[in-house]
């Protein structure tokens, strides 16, 4: 590991103003992604900017009926939160899908959306590895495959992005508040994340130095029922091979409104537009949530190690919209 | 750039410490290589395991990923805090009792982690398997499982860890 700096910031704008002054500078969140990442030389900047200590800390109802996301609330903390608890269930069950307990109490909202988009032969700096080293190819193609992506992947890299969390605030409309240099600026979770495309070393459309100050939960409309399933190697503590998260709300057996995001399918939490559309207005019957399901895949390109995610991806949608619409009908 | 140093203080199993160290360094190794504090284990050195963990402020979190500079200040217990002068914790006791272990290198960790999983029970937070998100926790067998899933035994001890939980735990 190289030596690095470390400053603990006081205010946002000091914690902007030490990132801009030097390209090479990094913040700090709860350090789970990153600190693995420093020791396994990924990546080696010369100066830590602890923003841990900034008072985004806090979870808080909007005048919207909505809820506005501190951005260095612990994943522990937000998954506990009555708000969250009650009004995006969703939310709430894929925090408490991801890593661990003792991983949950340092992780932090901030952190979890830029933990970096990734695979096996990222995190070994003896493979080559476009993302890590651009222009250097990427391993995986002819490699293991079995966490990679089949929806919006490139011949550059075929990385997915390992969050639950952001695939829960995806369906959610969240969005997430940044500032820089230049002031504030709010980006659609749906848009903060990217596809590899010939640029895999960027995972999101984040400048240098802009910090995530908050993610803004818009609210719920009445009867809406949200839920996460996460499908994994092992029972727990395992990344997710797929995972869907699901907004859903059925009205005389019709489907009044769908969010639908899935989850290790690809380099950004994958909003499921065309199944969305597909539904919107169907019978809330399982053979439409099929069609819909099928309607989405339609564009998958999995390679050879990961051609069961589209049939898995199929049945666990599906499964998800049934139960769903189960509670919902009325 | 040369290694930078700083001073960190730390309250580590109620004992104030003071030392000067690299930033580099992370709380698993400033307990274990600086201040002689060899309860909490190496496992990975990557968050994969939780041989590391520690109470950071009454929270159980994995001490190998955790930069000790970042946490100047903080109040710390490992596992050799846990007892109180010759009298065992409840869980150290009940890990004796059920055969909570084989070689126990893992155990340090999940001793402290049963520990923080109690107080989250305790204060309401539900698991990933928890039915309903709201209801009061009941910890079954499936919710302690759960809820230890980050720390892993080589030993497959967790016939015997799960009931060492339990019986504490209700
Ligand atoms: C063994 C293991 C298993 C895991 N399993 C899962 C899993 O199943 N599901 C899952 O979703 N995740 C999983 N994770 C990943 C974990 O959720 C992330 O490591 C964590 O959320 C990162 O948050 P952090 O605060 O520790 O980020 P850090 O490591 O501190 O930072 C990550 C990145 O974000 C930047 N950053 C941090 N805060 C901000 C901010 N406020 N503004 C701008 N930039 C910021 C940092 O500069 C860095 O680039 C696992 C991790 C491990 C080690
Ligand atoms: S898939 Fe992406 S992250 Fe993995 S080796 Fe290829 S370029 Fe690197
Ligand atoms: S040594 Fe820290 S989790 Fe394995
Ligand atoms: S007792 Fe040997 S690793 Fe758990």
């Amino acid at each position: 590991m190289r030596p690095f700096d470390y400053r603990r910031a006081d205010d946002i704008d000091g914690a902007v103003a030490m990132l801009a002054l030097n390209p090479s500078a990094a913040f700090l969140g709860g350090g789970t992604n990153l600190v693995d990442h420093l020791r396994l030389g990924v990546t080696a900047p010369d100066l830590l900017v602890d923003v841990t200590r900034l008072g985004l800390d806090r979870i808080e109802p909007l005048a919207d009926g909505g809820v506005r996301v501190g951005g260095t609330v612990r994943n522990s903390d937000l998954a506990a939160d009555r708000l969250v608890r009650e009004r995006y269930p969703v939310l709430a069950q894929a925090l408490l899908s991801g890593a661990s307990g003792q991983l949950r109490n340092l992780a932090t909202t901030g952190g979890n959306l830029l933990q970096r988009t990734r695979c096996v032969y990222f995190q070994d700096v003896t493979t080559p590895c476009g993302k890590r080293e651009p222009g250097s190819g990427c391993s995986a193609l002819r490699g293991y495959q079995r966490y990679h992506a089949i929806l919006g992947a490139s011949s550059a890299c075929i990385a997915t992005h390992p969050s639950d969390m952001a695939v829960a605030m995806a369906a959610l409309d969240a969005v997430v508040r940044v500032r820089g240099r230049d002031g504030e600026r709010a980006v659609p979770l749906t848009d903060f994340h990217r596809l590899p495309g010939d640029e895999p070393q960027r995972d999101t459309v984040l400048q240098h130095g802009e910090l995530i100050t908050a993610v803004d939960l818009p609210p719920l409309p009445e009867g809406m029922r949200s839920r996460y399933r996460k499908v994994r190697d092992r029972a727990s503590y395992a990344f997710a091979l797929v995972s869907v998260a699901a907004v859903l709300d059925v009205r005389d057996g019709t489907v009044a409104d769908v969010r639908i995001a899935l989850g290790g399918v690809a380099h950004k939490p994958w909003r499921a537009s065309v199944a969305e559309r597909e539904l919107r207005g169907a019978p809330a019957t399982a053979d439409s949530f099929r069609r819909a399901a099928d309607a989405e895949l339609a564009a998958a390109e999995p390679v050879e190690g990961n051609a069961f995610k589209v049939p898995l991806v199929r049945g666990t949608l599906v499964a998800v919209l049934r139960e769903l619409s189960e509670e919902t009908a009325r | 750039m040369d290694a930078v140093e700083v001073e960190v203080s730390l309250r580590v199993d109620g004992r104030q410490r003071r030392l000067t160290l690299d930033t580099r360094t992370s709380l698993l190794d400033a307990l274990r290589e600086r201040l002689g504090v060899t309860g909490p284990k190496k496992g990975c050195d990557h968050g994969q395991c939780g041989a590391c963990t520690i109470l950071l402020d009454g929270r159980r979190v994995n001490s190998c990923l955790a930069l000790a500079v970042a946490h100047d200040e903080a109040e710390i217990t490992t596992v050799e805090g846990l007892a109180d002068g010759d009298t065992l914790h409840p869980l150290q006791e009940s890990f004796v009792r059920h055969d909570g272990f084989q070689c126990g290198y893992c155990t340090p960790g999940q001793i402290c982690s049963a520990v923080g999983m109690l107080t989250e029970a305790e204060a309401g937070w539900p698991s990933a398997v928890s039915a309903d998100l709201t209801a009061p926790v009941e910890l079954t067998d499936a919710e302690i499982s759960e809820r230890m899933s980050g720390n892993l035994c080589r030993c497959g001890a967790y016939a015997g860890i799960v009931p060492a939980i339990a019986e504490v735990a209700r």
